[in-house]
């Protein structure tokens, strides 16, 4: 069963249409990591999720429910905002008790809950202090715990690592993430972190513009960015994305003055026409053979280097070394291997499949 | 964030706090010194000579029961325009932060009895609840409900502190309206969506973020309604009928200047002095403590 399904859904401000249209269907207790710049909507779809704001059209389904148009006390959703907005005035057992005594449970049935929560996050130190007495790690762990003890259908996440130191961050990213495993909760996270969206989801939704630009798996938005927009977004550093012409019969292309066979890929198109040819860093390769590009930059980084190159027609480039210290001259030979190259129709921006795919 | 700035030399810097220094010592410390100096005497019939007379004045005035009438007079006043004042204030500052249409205008409009003067606000209610031309009364007299606070002193009072929680209100809107919008919003989205509703999320959440602000209003109410409310008062009713609305601050005005006994008048006004301070300390050990933690 879907434990998430959105459709057609859609929100404006005023004139201004911030989500234009979203259809989804998450499968039960998958972790949905929702990835975009800012002013990309993906706060705003949150917000709709949660029921904090109101779709101008469109429905959501949360377990087959539709809540469309259903408070956010009635829907069954849990939520860990980024500043954690904890009660302030509440000690760690109130503010996580809190949802529990509205739902009137027992004062027994609260004790259970929150112990095994605060058991499970390590707060049982800290369950009488309140929330200006704790860490910001603390904090984060509160909100988490708010959130769990209400055995919810659906958890909501609005960047809840952003105001953790980097050291922090890592560490609670994994926690989140065991968590969200062993309770099998369908979550959604939204964040503008890459790293976090890659190594959190089960599943990624790309934002842009407030349209989703690609919905699938972190391994497949990684090897088959959907278009130019994700495949610069998605992994550090970013793709080098370089104007070239689709040669002969769709299975050669032309990048940077020379012409690459695709070794065997062939796509629908006429030869010469105008496309985006993608290369990740880390897969250009340093050779002698290769087309010589001008250096304007070295950046050791200890376990790798980044060379950065540009071209007098404005075109750059990014190589990813292994190493550190490595001897780089005022200009890099490299070779595109043919199999790493992504194609992107430029008048449209999408990616291109080989018409003689397997 | 604290901002300072250095002046050189000592000339300048008690050049610029000598203006303060002067209004404060001609408009307080010289009549304070003055009433504390002639509280301790007492005239004679025809005012032509004074004696010293040590704390008399104060036995006398503690042991007169229209002064301890009055007194009590007061607090009931003072509870009751604070009570007022606060929840009306309260009341309408969560109407307003609320998001609605007009709401600029609307947060304008009951700022405005602020900035109606103590006179003019007595005068509007003169004309609300006079018996004959009042809107109010007039209706009230015409419907059969006999109303005229010139002969009844209950009615008189509730007139007085309506009047002087009307005055009041604005200035605690104007802190509510504040305090509602330093709540941050997320907290209030997490209630709801914890499932706290209404009236419950206000008592358990809102309300507690905005006990800082109660306080300091309580304070500040108190203090008004207690020595701030002469003019309302006096512009009402001046005290009547009978002794029915003299608080303690009318007390020191009609003793001392109307009735010519300066030296219990300057006695019950060294009393208030007191109370003052009292409350003052107390308002500021409070503010102290929270800026401290």
């Amino acid at each position: 069963m879907a434990g998430l399904t959105l459709q057609d859904l859609r929100k404006s401000f005023g004139g201004t249409e911030i989500l234009k249209g979203v259809d989804l269907d998450l499968p039960d207790g998958e972790m949905l990591v929702i990835v975009g710049a800012s002013g990309c909507g993906k706060s705003t779809l949150l917000r709709l999720v949660a029921g904090l704001e109101t779709p101008t059209a469109g429905r959501i389904l949360i377990d087959g429910r539709d809540v469309t148009g259903v408070d956010p006390s009635a829907r069954d959703i849990a939520m860990v905002f980024q500043n954690y907005a904890l009660y302030p005035h509440m000690s760690v057992f109130d503010n996580m008790a809190y949802g529990l005594k509205i739902r009137g449970l027992s004062r027994a049935d609260i004790r259970a809950k929150v112990d095994e929560a605060s058991a499970l996050l390590g707060l049982d130190a800290l369950l009488a202090r309140k929330p200006r007495q704790l860490s910001g790690g603390q904090r984060q762990r509160v909100a988490m715990g708010r959130a769990i003890v209400r055995d919810p259908k659906l958890f909501l996440f609005d960047e809840p690592l952003s105001n953790l130191d980097a050291k922090l961050r890592v560490q609670m990213r994994g926690e989140i993430r065991r968590l969200q495993r062993r309770l099998g909760v369908t979550s959604l996270y939204v964040t503008h972190d890459q790293v976090e969206a890659m190594t959190l989801g089960d599943r990624l939704l790309v934002m842009h513009d407030g349209v989703p630009v690609q919905f699938a798996t972190p391994m497949d938005v990684f090897e088959r960015p959907a278009d130019t927009y994700v495949a610069g977004f998605i992994g550090s550093p970013a793709m080098n994305l370089l104007p070239g012409i689709l040669e002969r019969d769709g299975s050669a292309v032309t990048v940077g003055g020379v012409t690459i066979p695709l070794a065997g890929r062939r796509f629908t198109g006429a030869g010469g026409h105008p496309v985006t040819v993608g290369i990740r860093p880390e897969h250009v390769v340093v050779d002698p053979a290769g087309a010589e590009w001008p250096v304007e930059l070295v950046e050791p980084l200890g376990s790798e280097t980044l060379v950065h190159a540009a071209r007098p027609g404005g075109a750059t480039l990014t190589v990813k070394l292994a190493g550190g210290g490595t001897d780089v001259g005022g200009m890099v030979p490299v070779l595109f291997p043919p199999e790493h190259l992504h194609v992107f129709d430029r008048n449209t921006g999408r990616r291109m499949e080989p018409a003689n795919a397997a | 964030m604290e901002r300072r700035t250095l002046f050189p030399g000592r000339a300048l810097p008690a050049l610029l706090i000598l203006p303060q220094l002067v209004l404060t010592a001609v408009f307080f410390l010289w009549p304070a010194a003055q009433a504390i100096w002639l509280s301790t005497r007492r005239e004679d019939a025809f005012g032509t000579s004074t004696a010293f007379v040590g704390l008399e004045n104060f036995a006398d005035l503690f042991a007169d029961p229209l002064y301890v009438a009055a007194a009590g007079r007061t607090a009931l006043f003072c509870t009751a325009v604070t009570a007022l004042a606060m929840g009306a204030a309260l009341l309408l500052a969560v109407f307003a932060d609320a998001e609605i249409r007009g709401r600029a205008f609307y947060r304008t409009m009951l700022i405005w009895p602020y900035a109606v003067a103590p006179a003019m606000a007595a005068v509007l209610w003169v004309l609300m609840f006079q018996p004959q031309i009042g809107l109010v009364g007039a209706w009230l007299n015409r419907v059969g409900i006999r109303w005229d606070y010139r002969l009844d002193g209950t009615e008189a009072m509730a007139l007085v502190i309506g009047a002087a929680a009307w005055k009041q209100v604005s200035y605690n809107f104007i802190f509510f309206l504040a305090g509602l919008q330093a709540v941050p919003k997320t907290i209030i989205e997490a209630a709801r969506i914890d499932g706290a509703r209404g009236f419950h999320r206000f008592r358990t959440i809102v309300l507690p973020l905005l006990m800082p602000t109660v306080y300091f209003l309580l304070v500040v109410d108190v203090v008004y309604a207690a020595f701030d409310t002469f003019a309302t008062v006096y512009a009402l009713t001046q005290g009547g009928p009978g002794q029915s609305t003299q608080t303690l601050v009318l007390k020191v005005y009609l003793d001392g200047i109307v009735n010519a006994d300066v030296g219990s008048s300057s006695a019950q006004s060294v009393v208030l002095m007191a109370g003052v301070i009292l409350l003052s300390s107390l308002q500021f050990r409070f503010l102290g403590r929270k800026s401290a933690t």
